[in-house]
């Protein structure tokens, strides 16, 4: 899988090998990555403790407001974000849309999300990650689609959640389909294995790690519609390494003191009386919205394939 | 607190060492060393500091905790941070002086050989990623260089690295450490 990565150079070394694209995100672990419209948000952001932060234009719940197709953001834009602060930063490309990654890159970006928020450019294809030196976070629903897009190259996954919404209800749906799907595998011998990849159109190779590992072998975030420090805390304890807010901080009332508690809850998510504290006197949160209110071709997640 | 500690538990656990994750005061009594793991120098500097853990393990370290410091926790370590958000306190219990991600940015992020001293010649995985890069050392011993910068210091029972340890599949660095760990000074 990891052969393709990577460019050797004469003293014995290597750049853009899988081992240093999924290790970034091994190093996000525990942390909060938080969407980002400006340069001020991005320091807002870093001062509040995130482990990185997602340059787009319009938040997710501004781009399911006004409707329109979403691209990549204004490289003006991704470079004024990358120069205000100095962790990690990510950008999300249309799914399929492999030159739009190919800009990001030239921006030497940190991170690449194939992202399901943007519109899509290809309805089969997802992108071939593995020639690409920057790492690729991508999104899914179940142990499947997890496992596809890590043979497609992916370094990182995240739930998908829906984004824009406020509501944490399709994260937690999607990471407890991921649990159950490598719970599943756990008793399987190798036939087995073979049937059940088949079953979910799983790669064999990826959901034998799975097996083998009792995990996904990348690192797993949650994403799509975590919006207060206790819903943080929930995907945590549900088992992810670590949580994306979108539009939940910068939607919200008093986005400094909210983007700093949800930070607290993911380091301190098995804590209730440390959840209790920074879950205070936060102001309003993002209003969000019912899932059922939203009419079914709006919704992001059935979003790639 | 936040970063790649769950790599460090296995990789000390491998080498027959018990591990418990430090997340408050109360956490740092009765240990023989502590990992400050990979990560983001910020996010961990800032919670530490909000919970109040930074003096005590300031004092912990000055008084001898054998201290494992690798990537972000060598920034944090470090006396002097270059090029890192304004104000960033760190411990300053090292006498060098980082450069946040003085390799450049991810897509700079590599693997390399190294020559570590005291490990008869042959090669380390060096992996380094958003890697700080080591622009002064005052009283330490330098035992790795890559072209010519340190990448791995000792001062005391200290032991600094710039890269990942924890992702080389090598465990010679984390039995080196529990071997400090459990000798006392």
């Amino acid at each position: 899988m990891a052969e393709r990565n990577g460019a050797r150079n004469g003293d014995g070394s290597v750049k853009g090998s899988f081992k240093v694209k999924a290790g970034l995100a091994q190093m996000l672990k525990g942390g909060v990555i938080m969407d980002v419209v400006t340069a001020e948000h991005a320091r807002i952001a870093q001062e509040a403790g995130a482990c990185a932060v997602m340059a787009l234009e319009r938040v997710p719940a501004d781009i399911r407001k006004e409707g329109g197709v979403a691209r990549m953001s204004d490289p003006d834009l991704i470079r004024s974000i990358m120069a205000a602060v100095t962790i990690p930063v990510m950008a999300k490309c249309r799914i399929g849309h492999f030159v739009e990654a190919q800009i990001l890159e030239a921006l030497g970006i940190d991170y690449i999300d194939e992202s399901e928020v943007l519109t899509p450019a290809d309805e089969e294809n997802h992108i071939d990650k593995h020639p690409f030196k920057v790492p690729f976070v991508c999104g899914c629903r179940d142990l499947g689609e997890a496992t596809r897009r890590i043979a497609e190259g992916a370094a990182m996954i995240r739930t998908k959640g829906e984004a824009g919404t406020g509501n944490v209800v399709e994260a937690v749906r999607h990471a407890r389909a991921v649990n159950a799907g490598i719970r599943k595998l756990q008793g399987m011998n190798h036939a087995e294995l073979v049937h059940e990849a088949k079953q979910i159109g799983a790669p064999v190779e990826v959901l034998v790690e799975c097996h083998k590992l009792g995990r996904l072998p990348v690192v797993n975030f949650a994403a799509g519609g975590i919006a207060t420090p206790a819903d943080a805390a929930l995907m945590m304890q549900l088992g992810v390494d670590g949580v994306f807010v979108g539009s939940g901080i910068f939607k919200s009332e008093d986005p400094l003191k909210r983007a700093k508690a949800i930070v607290a809850a993911t380091t301190y998510f098995d804590k209730p009386e440390v959840l209790a504290e920074v879950s205070a006197g936060l102001g309003k949160a993002m209003h969000g919205l019912e899932i059922p209110a939203i009419p079914k071709d709006e919704l992001l997640a059935a979003r790639g394939w | 607190m936040q970063g790649a500690f769950a790599e460090h538990v296995q990789a000390l656990e491998a080498a027959g060492a018990r591990t418990r994750l430090v997340k408050a005061r109360e956490d740092l009594e009765g240990l023989n060393g502590i990992v400050l793991p990979g990560g983001e120098s910020t996010t961990m500097t800032m919670l530490m500091e909000r919970v109040g853990l930074l003096e005590p393990l300031r004092e912990a370290i000055r008084g001898g905790l054998a201290t494992l410091a690798t990537c972000a926790g060598m920034i944090v370590l470090a006396r002097d941070i270059t090029d890192g958000m304004r104000e960033q306190k760190g411990l300053g219990l090292l006498d060098i002086a980082v450069k946040r991600n003085g390799y450049g940015r991810q897509i700079d992020s590599f693997e390399a050989p190294l020559n570590i001293d005291g490990m008869n010649g042959k090669t380390f995985p060096g992996v380094f990623i958003r890697a700080p890069l080591v622009e002064r050392t005052g009283d330490v011993d330098v035992i790795a260089r890559l072209d010519g910068r340190p990448v791995a210091v000792r001062q005391g029972r200290i032991l600094a690295l710039a890269f990942h340890p924890e992702l080389s599949g090598d465990q010679r660095l984390h039995r080196e450490f529990v071997r400090l760990a459990s000798h006392p000074e």
